[in-house]
């Protein structure tokens, strides 16, 4: 039997020199970033050293939430069109989001302890945060344990649907209720704001975050396509031995 | 100060796990696929 061209899984790819490039940029901000946030930045009066746990923790989340908006859009356009490349959007973004998140709920305790002098309470903001890193793992496992297929995509998507709407209520959670979490400093209304170097050290520390981001959703979405590679090769030597 | 470079560690840690976790499929997954073509242009 004539031997047929599959996709190829050694030699140079496409996006080699691109995911170079990004990943350094990458690094070199996240190195500035540090600087800004635990050298440069000046410290905050009340909370002292700790504030400075704050340039890592709000990027964080605001990057998780970004990975999850990019999930529920992806879930969307999988529904309507049945798209693989909106399939693997899906599944990456909501991993990606998973990571950032997982590093807001760690550095949160961290710093609420020697301010709170707790680890941990049940007001809103805390139990929202928790809930939505709950619902996209499960939503990362029902995807990993159930037999890949048409229904697993489905479901999937119309799960994330669902889960989304916590980011919002997530969000305003500090602003529609009274919470041990401090109130907003960022769009937080009159008296709320950060000082213009807090501003830079921020913006600086949320830029490294999102390329960051970027550079793992790109990364997890490629590898979404070579599994969906190996499945179709896969499938077609199993239909070969079939047909013989 | 032990809380800050905690925070910060974990995160760097976080990222560089997660990395490696995305480098280590990835292996797994083009040997996967070199050993299904290979299978297939022997054929």
């Amino acid at each position: 039997m004539e031997a047929k061209r599959l996709t190829p899984a050694t030699g140079p790819r496409p996006t080699s020199n691109w995911i170079v490039l990004w990943g350094s940029l990458t690094l070199l901000l996240l190195l500035v970033g540090l600087y800004l946030a635990l050298l440069w930045a000046p410290e905050e009066a009340t909370m002292g050293i700790y504030q400075r746990i704050f340039y890592y923790h709000v990027p964080a989340a605001i990057t998780a939430f970004v990975a999850f908006f990019i999930n529920l859009v992806a879930s969307v356009v999988y529904l309507l069109r049945r798209s693989r490349i909106a399939d693997a959007w899906a599944v990456a973004s909501a991993e990606v989001g998973v990571v950032f998140l997982t590093i807001n709920l760690i550095t949160g305790p961290i710093w609420a302890k020697p301010i709170w002098g707790i680890w941990w309470t049940w007001d809103a903001r805390l139990t929202l945060d928790l809930v939505l890193w709950v619902m996209y793992v499960s939503y990362l496992l029902l995807r990993q344990l159930t037999p890949r297929g048409e229904l697993q995509p489905r479901l999937a998507a119309a799960l994330a649907c669902f889960f989304f709407v916590d980011v919002p209520i997530n969000y305003m959670a500090i602003r529609w209720w009274h919470t041990q979490h401090p109130q907003p400093v960022i769009f937080g209304g009159p008296g709320s704001g950060l000082a213009p170097p807090m501003y830079v050290a921020l913006a600086i520390c949320w830029m490294a975050f999102m390329a960051l981001g970027y550079v793992l959703l790109r990364l997890r979405i490629e590898q979404e396509m070579d599994r969906h590679a190996l499945d179709d090769a896969q499938r077609a030597l199993l239909l070969e031995d079939v047909g013989g | 100060m032990h809380s800050v470079v905690a925070a910060f560690a974990a995160a760097w840690i976080i990222h560089i796990v997660y990395l490696f976790t995305l480098a280590s499929r990835q292996r797994e997954l083009r040997r996967a696929l070199n050993a299904v073509t290979t299978q297939r242009d022997v054929r």
